[in-house]
């Protein structure tokens, strides 16, 4: 079983020996020269302002939050849409896929309720 | 042969093919935007320019590395990594071909064929958020903060638009197996393009915002925020986040061949040779490559909230209702 994922290994150690020999090839081979102005953050030209540690606006938090709900959520989904077909065949298909419809009604309303709250617009 | 060397040949064939994709894909992206703007493009170094990655390769090398006062050191260094290594990972379960025969050994012309391949690509597509966030938070830089914040924002709300897609090719196939996927739809005969045209095009509209490519490419547009995340890198550091965007373009250009377009497969062909299979495969693939470079440089950017408008209230909805037709008619019709 795990065998399978031996492939995997190979392919890191490769992927890996790739990525970190050409950078140390170049840390290696460049030439340094430090000055002051090379080590200020790019601000279009300009001294930098103020720090970049700033705090952060709440969208991206809710955006990383919902995501999760309806992440977890479609993961549910995985073993009904691998199995559908052979449920199917032995014919509880329809039952099961009205499960699954209620679970969706479920997820469809968590979605119209985070719509109608705003939750998914932008700007306010 | 002992398995161990398979491995290691299959991998080492794959990932070549994958790096050279990658930067040939650099000179592409060059050419094609300089045919759009009627102008030559890169003509210098080789005939026709062709030469022009590996001479990059070596600017990369000798240019001097520089990180702000301020960053973070471990994580400005460890970013890029975060975000090449699962990029360049996700190859693994790609089919690129049928199965191969040299002398005795028969192999199938992919590094794994895992049940839950379609999973593991996921999976590890999604851990490429971290890459662009932690080098935008370290560089402590306000550009980089806000390019890598717009970056995971969009990746992870697109991301369930493509998990939706990928499921409602996964009803009609019933497994998760890429390569499995690619034989049921030569078995049926239609390639899932057909039977899926609205998880199609929600598809390929999502892998765009996934890897951050034009119009959607908010986490680098260069008028507001000069470079994005990748704006304090410099050196080999800057080079693997660009292998890594690439690499996620070839990937999901393969993913969406193997789903949609019947992966090695040929229409009208039954079990061509693994060479065919693989030039059939690379054909529809750098066909996608193709489409990312036109519409770059046709179509204007968006605006972010548009973007995250168009994600969670128009294509997450649709892409629910798409799959929850496809699993009704699968499973009330068999």
């Amino acid at each position: 079983m795990l065998r399978d994922y031996a492939p995997i290994l190979v392919l890191l150690a490769l992927i890996a020996a790739f990525a970190f020999g050409n950078v140390l090839l170049s840390d290696l081979l460049e030439r340094k020269r430090k000055s002051v102005g090379k080590s200020e953050a790019y601000e279009s030209g300009m001294q930098p302002v103020g720090t970049a540690r700033i705090r952060l606006s709440i969208h991206f938090y809710l955006v990383a939050v919902l995501f999760i709900l309806f992440d977890v959520e479609s993961i549910f989904l995985i073993p009904w849409a691998v199995a559908a077909r052979e449920l199917a065949a032995q014919g509880v298909g329809g039952l099961v896929f009205l499960e699954v419809l209620i679970f969706a009604i479920v997820l469809g309303a968590g979605l119209t309720y985070v719509w109608r709250r705003g939750g998914l617009d932008w700007e306010r | 042969m002992p398995d161990v060397l398979v491995w290691l040949m299959k991998a080492g064939a794959i990932f070549g093919i994958l790096l050279g994709t990658a930067a040939y894909l650099t000179l592409a992206e060059r050419k094609v935007s300089a045919w759009i703007q009627y102008r030559y493009g890169p003509n210098r170094v080789g005939p026709w320019g062709l030469f022009q990655p590996f001479a990059d390769l070596i600017k990369f090398i000798f240019k001097e590395e520089v990180a702000p006062a301020g960053a973070n050191p471990l994580m400005f260094r460890l970013a890029p990594f975060l975000s090449a290594i699962p990029a360049m990972l996700t190859v693994a379960v790609i089919p690129f071909g049928p199965e191969v025969r040299i002398g005795e050994v028969a192999t199938n012309l992919s590094i794994v064929d895992l049940d839950v391949g379609a999973l593991y690509l996921l999976a590890f597509s999604g851990l490429a958020v971290y890459g662009p966030i932690l080098g935008g938070w370290a560089s402590n830089s306000k550009y980089s903060l806000l390019g890598g914040l717009r970056a995971s924002a969009q990746m992870v709300s697109y991301e369930l638009t493509l998990i939706l897609c990928l499921l409602a090719v996964v009803t009609l196939s019933g497994t998760l197996d890429l390569r499995e996927i690619v034989t049921s739809q030569a078995e049926r005969g239609v390639w899932n393009v057909f039977v899926q045209p609205v998880a199609f095009v929600l598809f390929v509209v999502a892998t765009f915002a996934e890897t951050n490519r034009h119009p959607f490419d908010f986490a680098e547009c260069e008028p507001e925020l000069v470079g994005g995340f990748h704006t304090e890198y410099s050196a080999m550091r800057f080079a693997l986040f660009f292998l890594g965007e690439y690499c996620a373009m070839i990937v999901m250009a393969g993913l969406t061949t193997t789903l949609f377009l019947g992966g090695f497969g040929i229409p009208f062909v039954e079990d061509p040779h693994w060479v065919l299979g693989f030039l059939a495969f690379m054909t529809k693939t750098a066909m996608f490559l193709f489409l990312f470079l036109w519409v770059r440089w046709t179509l204007p950017r968006f605006r972010f909230d548009q973007l995250m408008g168009l994600g969670w209230k128009v294509f997450l909805p649709v892409a629910l209702v798409n799959l929850f037709l496809t699993g009704a008619v699968v499973s009330l019709l068999g």
